[in-house]
């Protein structure tokens, strides 16, 4: 075993560990700002100005301020439970990007059920939320955390079912193959990527994809006006942080899985020297992940929130038979041909 | 004692560890959530086995779904940790625990000498593949009737949980 | 590598963990939670089998228990439910009304 430990395999993935967990940290800072300044935009107003151009250190000096607050833990919480709780939500959230494959020998691991891997930790997230509402022992966190997991497990199978379809077309279920079965094109132009086969299964996994991460419009267990903060109302500090890191990872998470699945991953046009086509594969992939946090963005700015009956009848009524007949008529097509 | 030996003993701690958890504690929640480490190590475990599909769905239906239903009832029902009420059956914890050792000598001792199956072990992987192409062609009639079995769940289910019958 | 027999013993030691769970817990929800480990240690064996022999009928298997069990959860589940709103008690003690 020590002579695992030292070659130059697991440095190799040490290395990578680390540049994709610290890349991972820094953009969960830097999507705090993007969707400020984004919605600041979109409702005619600057935004963050002050700190740094642009306001490019706003989150860095909302880091400081959360390290410098004071750490409240409610006396009638159950104390053991309530510390967990963060962890929880945290953990499934980054342990995502250990399957993401980030250019065509970035990639922690490959698994060959790496779907699978991924939606495994959406449902472990669940419990973050559940927990953390109900140690906090106090009626808004119980009833935004009851409302919030009812959420996630209703929006969880049409996420599920809404892949298959990318599943059979592909017939893997490793994230690298998915994104290679993407790399040629049609008629010399027009990239052979899922979105352009499987247009309703996109809609559901990107709407589904909303839900799970529990953002506005679907974000009623957290919606100010009515539940001061949902399940993590009594939280402050660095739980609260972990909290929001936790949303932020799972929504590049999403986005990810998202641009894997349906626009290609890493490929794109490859044009210039060695050295850039080394790095090319990323920047595609950073690009598309982009546009989906950018429309997410732009969602939350823009649609007002679902009533929690609606939300509920639409993600069982509509996106559930909507995936279901998505399988149907796929395996139809691919049966045929 | 090689790396993949220390880990399951690591793996394999949990799981005993988690389980035992799940008797000693006084509040239920405690016990659900103890369950569900359990589950997680015994997915790994399950992962040394190479039945990579197998874990992942243990960990999606397991511990993401039916163990997410017992902590909403458990959370729902919202019971005080100590249960009133004299507990008529102390003598049954006292002989229980040493009759179950004994089962548990018996058991490890008729398993201590399973011979492992000669050098030509298959090089069988669990994959998703292999289990769908046999789950569709050789266990089709069983899988169509766990569709009906869930069925007949989700009705009982309903039915039980009314108000009024 | 890991031989077989340590599998089978830690299936076995988590079968009677079950057992004694069963046997000890006056909470209907931890009669539940017992009768879980017991399942996951009889999964944990098929596998080991089925790793074993090279066959993967043993997962197959395994499957269906998987099934078997969310189906009995998603049912005991809703009679604790039912059993709770008639007598504001999850003890098993409780319900004894049939006895003579």
């Amino acid at each position: 075993m020590i002579e695992y430990l030292t070659s130059r395999d697991f440095i190799i993935l040490i290395i990578k560990i680390v540049v994709i967990f610290g890349a991972v940290m820094n953009v969960v800072g830097l999507l705090s700002w993007v969707e400020r300044k984004v919605m600041a935009r979109v409702q005619m107003r600057p935004g963050p100005t002050r700190v740094g151009p642009f306001g490019l250190l706003q989150p860095l000096a909302d880091l400081l301020k959360f390290l410098f607050k004071e750490e409240v833990i409610p006396l009638q919480a159950n104390t053991l439970l309530y510390i967990a709780a963060p962890l929880i939500s945290l953990i499934p959230a980054f342990l995502t990007f250990a399957v993401v494959p980030f250019g065509p020998s970035l990639q922690v691991t490959d698994l060959s059920v790496g779907l699978l891997f991924v939606f495994a930790l959406t449902s472990l997230g669940v419990y973050g939320i559940a927990i953390g509402g109900w140690s906090s022992n106090s009626k808004y966190p119980l009833l935004g955390a009851m409302r919030s997991s009812a959420q996630m497990i209703s929006y969880e199978l049409s996420l599920t079912l809404s892949v298959i379809g990318v599943v059979l077309i592909a017939n893997t279920l490793s994230l690298r193959e998915l994104v290679i079965s993407q790399n040629n094109t049609w008629a010399g132009f027009i990239p052979r990527w899922n979105i352009f086969v499987q247009p309703i299964a996109f809609v559901v996994y990107v709407v589904s994809g909303v839900a799970e991460t529990n953002r506005l419009p679907f974000d009623l267990a957290e919606s100010e006006q009515e539940l001061v903060a949902g399940w993590h109302t009594e939280y402050s500090s660095m739980k609260f942080l972990m909290f929001m890191m936790a949303e932020y990872a799972n929504l590049i998470a999403v986005s990810s899985v998202a641009t894997i699945l349906f626009l290609g991953g890493w490929n794109g046009p490859m044009f210039g020297p060695q050295w850039l086509q080394m790095v090319l594969p990323i920047v595609w992939f950073t690009a598309k992940i982009g546009l989906f946090v950018f429309f997410y963005v732009l969602l939350r700015s823009t649609i007002p929130r679902f009533r929690y009956d609606q939300l509920m009848r639409f993600g069982w009524k509509v996106l559930l038979p909507l995936s279901l007949v998505n399988i149907v008529v796929t395996s139809f097509v691919v049966a045929i041909t | 004692m090689s790396g993949v030996q220390l880990l399951f003993f690591f793996f394999a701690a949990i799981a005993v560890g988690a389980a035992i958890n799940v008797l000693v504690q006084k509040h239920v929640l405690y016990s659900a959530l103890s369950l569900i480490v359990m589950l997680s190590a015994v997915s790994v475990l399950f992962i040394f086995l190479r039945a990579d599909f197998i874990a992942v769905i243990q960990v999606i239906v397991y511990a993401g779904a039916i163990m997410v239903l017992f902590t909403f009832v458990i959370m729902l029902l919202n019971l005080p940790a100590n249960e009133d009420g004299v507990d008529r059956l102390r003598w049954l914890k006292f002989i229980g625990i040493p009759l179950g050792l004994f089962l548990l000598f018996l058991i490890v001792a008729t398993l201590w000498n399973v011979e492992p199956l000669g050098a030509t072990r298959a090089e069988m992987v669990g994959s998703p593949k292999a289990i769908g192409t046999s789950l569709f062609n050789d266990y089709l009639l069983p899988f169509e009737a766990t569709s009906l079995l869930i069925l007949i769940a989700l009705v009982g289910a309903v039915v039980f949980a009314k108000k009024d019958l | 590598m890991i031989p077989i027999n340590w599998y089978l013993i830690l299936g076995a030691v988590l079968f009677l963990v079950g057992v004694l769970g069963f046997f000890i817990k006056r909470n209907i929800i931890a009669l539940l939670l017992s009768v879980e480990i017991m399942l996951n240690a009889v999964n944990l064996t098929f596998v080991a089998f089925s790793s074993q022999h090279g066959q993967i009928s043993g997962q197959i298997f395994v499957f269906f228990v998987l099934v078997v069990a969310a189906a009995e959860a998603a049912v005991g589940l809703a009679l604790v439910i039912a059993m709770f709103r008639n007598r504001e008690s999850l003890n098993v003690d409780r319900s004894n009304l049939l006895k003579w």
